[in-house]
């Protein structure tokens, strides 16, 4: 069971950081910047049950949040939905298309499939940024009366911020609990060598459409919640190919395949491009030092700093998953 | 109707810098079994260096090609054994992101100098003016230049010793070793040259439309549906798949919006992954 587990338990401590130290003080500034980190965790940690657990990249990660980002404002603004139902339908819808589209595009294997999630993005961008209902290359605005039913706009920010660290705390989860299961295996078999795993009964097709849609509901789900909070969307920011990028920076250099990899990376790289952004000299340069880094890792350290740990404390592995 | 057939005609023209472009491209991943990423930045390199050198002296851009085929071939050399030689053979996951590596910090050093607003190349050569339809002379020069760059590679791969050991190398790397080919050198080279194909059909490009340092992104898109269309390891097939898909694009482009055609070119590379996973000119067995 996962309750057992004692990382299970270092999940929930961690989420009730998250939310125990802004709200010792009512420090704003600090929400801001943890609701970021929170993000970074979510998109790594579903990237990760890509590339970590079955071996298959995604550049085109950022597609289901920022899609759950449209959706989610939509059903919001538009039709007037409750927060917490249009995120969750946001995240079904994108999670349901990402399965159809997975199933098309996942009988491409490895490096083919990478190229082809380039193509997702641009297609889909292409795609919003034509949609008439969606405002086009505008996008779409929340108006303000749309903060009234979770009690004004201070109190909607607070909520939103809770419902971002639920969703954090969702996805490490989900990514313990499928990295313990019958299917998580399958996963593995896949990534160590496909036509092995598809020989001894794994149905690799059906696996990888599953996991690519699995991988699209909680990013969906923030996306909606995100955007929900910014009041605002257009394709540029919603489908902002760098953060894509940058998920895999954070994933590769925390360590992939491993859970607190994930987060430990998102958390690390996000204090470090918020760092960067801030000084002056090196505001531009960020991408070059996210560059230099993911280049670094994945030559010399290809199991990125918990692979280090382990290597250094083997026991480790019993404890952080 | 004759509106069509010159937007067809246009497209050609456009599509053998395309198909310039994805040699680059086809002939890294054959030989080495990569799939270059930088590809993109590259391109976009190969405009600035245009832009610049055309701003610095103002001489042809045409004859400028001959610095920037030079400098594309150091650079890919630089690339290699930055970020490449360590990964070849290892898994394509750690090549694909060595490269994305390197591809995010050239665009983070272009986006740092160049910004990312739009700059051109002033030249324009004169046109020839069929009935209501110009041909800028510009593409025809860009088409002309992408098509005999082509026939050099394809001499140089055929009928020299060292296209011929690059040939070697990408059929079987262990046989070519055995033979006594220094492998390392034939990759360095291959991987030269493909970055110096990138880059100048970036500098083609740049003489055409307007660029920024991200429409290097846009090409790569292109180049990897015209590799995918010809197959692997054919790089002069890769020639021929761009034109069809420059005349593509020219055939829809009078019909629909230019903003929906990544949508269509990303349809067609799906399509043709899945139907014709060899290329076209593949055979069923390979």
């Amino acid at each position: 069971m996962i309750f057992r587990r004692p990382f299970f338990w270092l999940i929930l401590i961690i989420a009730a950081l998250f939310v125990y130290f802004p709200l010792h003080g009512n420090n704003v500034s600090l929400r801001e910047d943890l609701i970021l980190v929170a993000i970074a965790i979510i998109l790594a940690s579903n990237l990760n049950l890509m590339i970590g657990y079955t071996g298959y990249v995604n550049f085109g990660h950022i597609v289901f949040y920022g899609l759950g980002g449209y959706v989610g404002l939509y059903l919001a603004t538009v039709r007037g939905w409750n927060l917490v139902l249009a995120a969750l339908v946001a995240g079904l819808a994108v999670s349901l298309c990402g399965f159809l589209f997975g199933l098309l595009i996942l009988r491409l294997r490895g490096a083919y499939f990478a190229l082809a999630t380039i193509g997702v993005l641009q297609a889909v961008q292409a795609f919003v940024s034509n949609f008439d209902p969606w405002g086009r290359s505008t996008g779409m605005y929340l108006s303000f009366d749309s903060y009234q039913p979770l009690g004004g706009a201070m109190r909607a920010l607070w909520i939103t911020y809770y419902l971002v660290i639920a969703v954090m705390a969702l996805s490490m989860i989900l990514s313990l609990a499928i990295k313990n299961s019958k299917f998580g295996l399958g996963l593995f078999a896949i990534r160590e060598d496909e036509d092995a795993a598809v020989v001894l009964g794994v149905n690799a097709t059906v696996y990888k459409a599953i996991i690519y849609s699995v991988s699209a509901f909680l990013p969906a789900v923030a996306g909606a919640l995100m955007f929900y909070k910014n009041g605002m969307i257009d394709p540029s920011i919603a489908f902002e190919y760098m953060l894509s990028l940058e998920g895999i920076v954070m994933l590769m250099l925390g360590g992939q395949g491993v859970v607190m990899g994930a987060a430990l990376g998102a958390t690390l790289y996000e204090k470090l491009r918020s760092y960067l952004l801030t000084s002056s000299t090196l505001s531009n340069f960020h991408l070059v030092i996210a560059g230099g880094l993911l280049l670094v890792v994945v030559l010399f350290a290809p199991g990125g700093l918990i692979g280090w740990l382990y290597r250094l404390v083997p026991r480790a592995r019993k404890v952080i998953e | 109707m004759s509106g069509v057939l010159a937007s067809m005609i246009d497209g050609l023209l456009v599509g053998a810098v395309y198909g310039l472009a994805a040699m680059g491209l086809s002939l890294i991943w054959g030989v080495m079994d990569v799939i270059n990423l930088t590809h993109g930045a590259m391109i976009a390199l190969g405009m600035f260096s245009m832009y610049l050198l055309f701003g610095a002296l103002g001489t042809n851009p045409y004859v400028l090609l001959l610095p920037v085929i030079a400098a594309g071939l150091l650079l890919g050399i630089i690339v290699y054994w930055m970020s490449v030689h360590w990964v070849v053979g290892r898994s394509m996951l750690m090549s694909l992101l060595s490269t994305f590596a390197v591809n995010m910090m050239v665009i983070g050093i272009g986006t740092a100098v160049w910004s990312t607003s739009p700059y051109n190349v002033n030249f324009t050569l004169p046109g020839i003016t069929i009935g209501a339809y110009t041909f800028t002379g510009n593409h025809i020069a860009a088409a002309i230049a992408a098509v005999v760059l082509a026939l050099a590679l394809q001499l140089f791969l055929y009928h020299t010793r060292t296209g011929k050991a690059i040939r070697a190398v990408a059929d079987n790397r262990e046989a070519a070793e055995l033979m006594g080919i220094s492998t390392t050198a034939v990759l360095t080279i291959a991987f030269g040259i493909g970055i110096a194909l990138a880059v100048t059909s970036g500098a083609l490009i740049s003489t055409l439309f307007p660029f920024t340092i991200l429409s290097g992104s846009v090409y790569q898109l292109k180049s990897f549906v015209v590799t995918i269309l010809a197959g692997l390891g054919k790089p002069f097939g890769a020639l021929v798949a761009g034109v069809l898909l420059g005349l593509l694009e020219g055939v829809v482009t009078p019909f629909i919006a230019v903003s929906w055609i990544p949508l269509i070119e990303f349809g067609l590379f799906v399509v043709v992954l899945v139907a014709f996973p060899q290329g076209i000119f593949g055979r069923a067995t390979a």
